[in-house]
């Protein structure tokens, strides 16, 4: 049997929001999901859900619609790639850096 | 139950005992026949157990890593360039803490090729973060192999048990298979604290950063170092680990209590010749030929490679005028690991014994007794300079 001391001496981690540490500022490409297109959000039912299930940091959600937490999204694409109706958009953070000023 | 069989058989029976849950293991020679005895035991039903047949020891050594990692007691066994071929997964499953047990039955590495024994397989594998036991005859291969798992499971760290090929594997002695309900309480089932589980997905051992960093929940989470520091420090509690496991063991069955050292004829001795494996066995009839011509001199035969039991090497050596070294595999460009070794522990002794060293039997060259006695002799009467280490023994240049 293991003893205890021993156990989990090794590099585990789980799946969630995060685990890379929060974005800051370096983020080029923000992904906005427009819920005309998407197809949960359209049909108000579970569906495709390809972004949550590709996203690498685990930062969008299993939700109707779902919704992209950008305080980790690391801007990757992966979801706007793998998203089967192209609802996802990659737009410049200069365009928010804008707004925000 | 008392039997007359090979080394092979001796240690197939001891995974059987064991309950190893998942087989997987790629044939060479000389470790075919333990392979075919643990498929037929799982084939007639005598265990329960997957086999599975792959296509290479690196994939025989990936599947006991996945099945370690699903929480299920795994076994392989190889030889030679079958171990170094698995060099890769060897490194993996340290580090990754799975406490598979593997047979080594040593053989000489090609080129050139040979199938013949010594022990360079295993020592060129040294660093891997694998605990390295060797063992002498049939009955310590059985008795090994069903006490390596203990040994693994309790440190997570996996288990290389070592034996001599042909002068053990193939050859029959008489050997004591324990009863099962005994080894059953010995050794009780394998209770992983973490296995991989659906219902909770987790990541082992993907990237891992240089430094230590917060994981999801918020906890500290260990960078690389710590984790090699870790594997480090558990492989020195395997000493104790080792001992517990052995008098456990010697409790249970009456066998063992050497856990580190095998002395014969040690007590007082001014000389003793070191080794591993069967050759250790040869040196008794040695030492009782030298012993007859007023020589005082014993053998040690050394049964834990890694972690290195420099204590007990102290307190065995330390005290004696003279130590040799005798080795089946060597450092090239230096001198035999293990004298660089027990050179090295035995640096800390107010008064170190000289030593010597000699490396024999490569390529499974024939080891002659008189040759061993004459080294022996030689080294406890003549003066040999240390630049003029390594000696060879059966060379014939």
């Amino acid at each position: 049997m293991t003893d205890k001391k021993y156990a989990c001496r090794i590099s585990r981690s789980e799946p969630g929001p995060g685990d890379g540490g929060r974005t800051g500022s370096w983020r080029v490409l923000r992904p906005v999901i427009d819920l005309e297109k998407c197809i949960p959000a359209k049909r108000n039912k579970a569906a495709c859900f390809n972004c949550w299930l590709y996203c690498p940091d685990g930062v969008i959600t299993r939700t109707i619609p779902p919704t992209i937490d950008y305080e980790y999204c690391k801007g990757c694409e992966i979801c706007a790639e793998e998203c089967p109706v192209g609802a996802i958009t990659m737009v410049e953070e200069t365009v928010y850096i804008k707004e925000e000023k | 139950m008392h039997v007359i069989e090979a080394g092979n058989v001796a240690a197939a029976n001891g995974v059987k005992l064991a309950r190893a849950q998942v087989v997987a293991a790629y044939p060479i020679t000389p470790q075919t026949p333990l392979t075919e005895k643990l498929s037929e035991f799982v084939d007639s039903g005598q265990m329960d157990a997957e086999y599975i047949p792959v296509e290479s020891e690196h994939s025989a050594l990936s599947v006991c890593i996945a099945a370690s990692s699903a929480g299920t007691r795994a076994f392989t066994a190889t030889s030679a360039n079958g171990l170094l071929y698995m060099s890769e997964q060897l490194h993996w499953a340290a580090g990754a803490r799975l406490p598979i047990v593997m047979c080594v039955v040593n053989r000489g590495i090609g080129a050139p090729w040979t199938v013949w024994n010594d022990q360079q397989d295993a020592i060129s594998q040294r660093d891997d973060g694998w605990i390295q036991l060797f063992a002498c005859d049939h009955q310590q291969i059985i008795d090994t192999v069903i006490q390596a798992f203990a040994i693994a499971e309790t440190v997570s760290i996996p288990v290389m048990v070592c034996y001599d090929g042909y002068l053990l594997s193939h050859t029959y002695m008489p050997f004591d298979i324990p009863e099962r309900d005994a080894v059953d309480a010995f050794l009780p089932e394998f209770s992983p604290e973490y296995a991989l589980n659906p219902a909770a997905p987790c990541n082992l051992n993907t990237v891992t950063l240089p430094d230590i960093r917060p994981d999801v929940r918020g906890n500290t989470a260990p960078g690389y170092m710590e984790i090699r520091h870790n594997l480090h420090t558990d492989m020195r509690d395997a000493l104790d680990v080792i001992k517990t496991v052995d008098q456990k063991f010697y409790d249970t069955f009456g066998r063992g209590g050497n856990c580190y050292l095998e002395p014969y004829q040690c007590e007082n001795a001014e000389y003793i010749a070191v080794c591993m494996g069967s050759l250790s066995y040869q040196l008794r009839d040695v030492v009782d030929v030298l012993r007859e011509e007023g020589l005082n001199i014993g053998v040690c035969g050394l049964r834990v490679h890694r972690p290195f039991p420099d204590e007990a090497v102290r307190e065995a050596f330390g005290g004696a005028k003279g130590i040799i070294v005798m080795e089946k595999a060597l450092s090239y460009g230096y001198e035999g690991a293990l004298y660089t070794d027990i050179k090295a522990a035995l640096y800390h002794c107010d008064n170190r014994p000289f030593i010597h060293n000699y490396i024999l039997g490569l390529g499974g060259r024939e080891i002659k007794t008189q040759q061993l006695k004459d080294a022996l002799h030689q080294s406890c009467t003549a003066k040999i300079a240390p630049e003029d280490m390594p000696q060879w023994i059966g060379l014939k240049l």
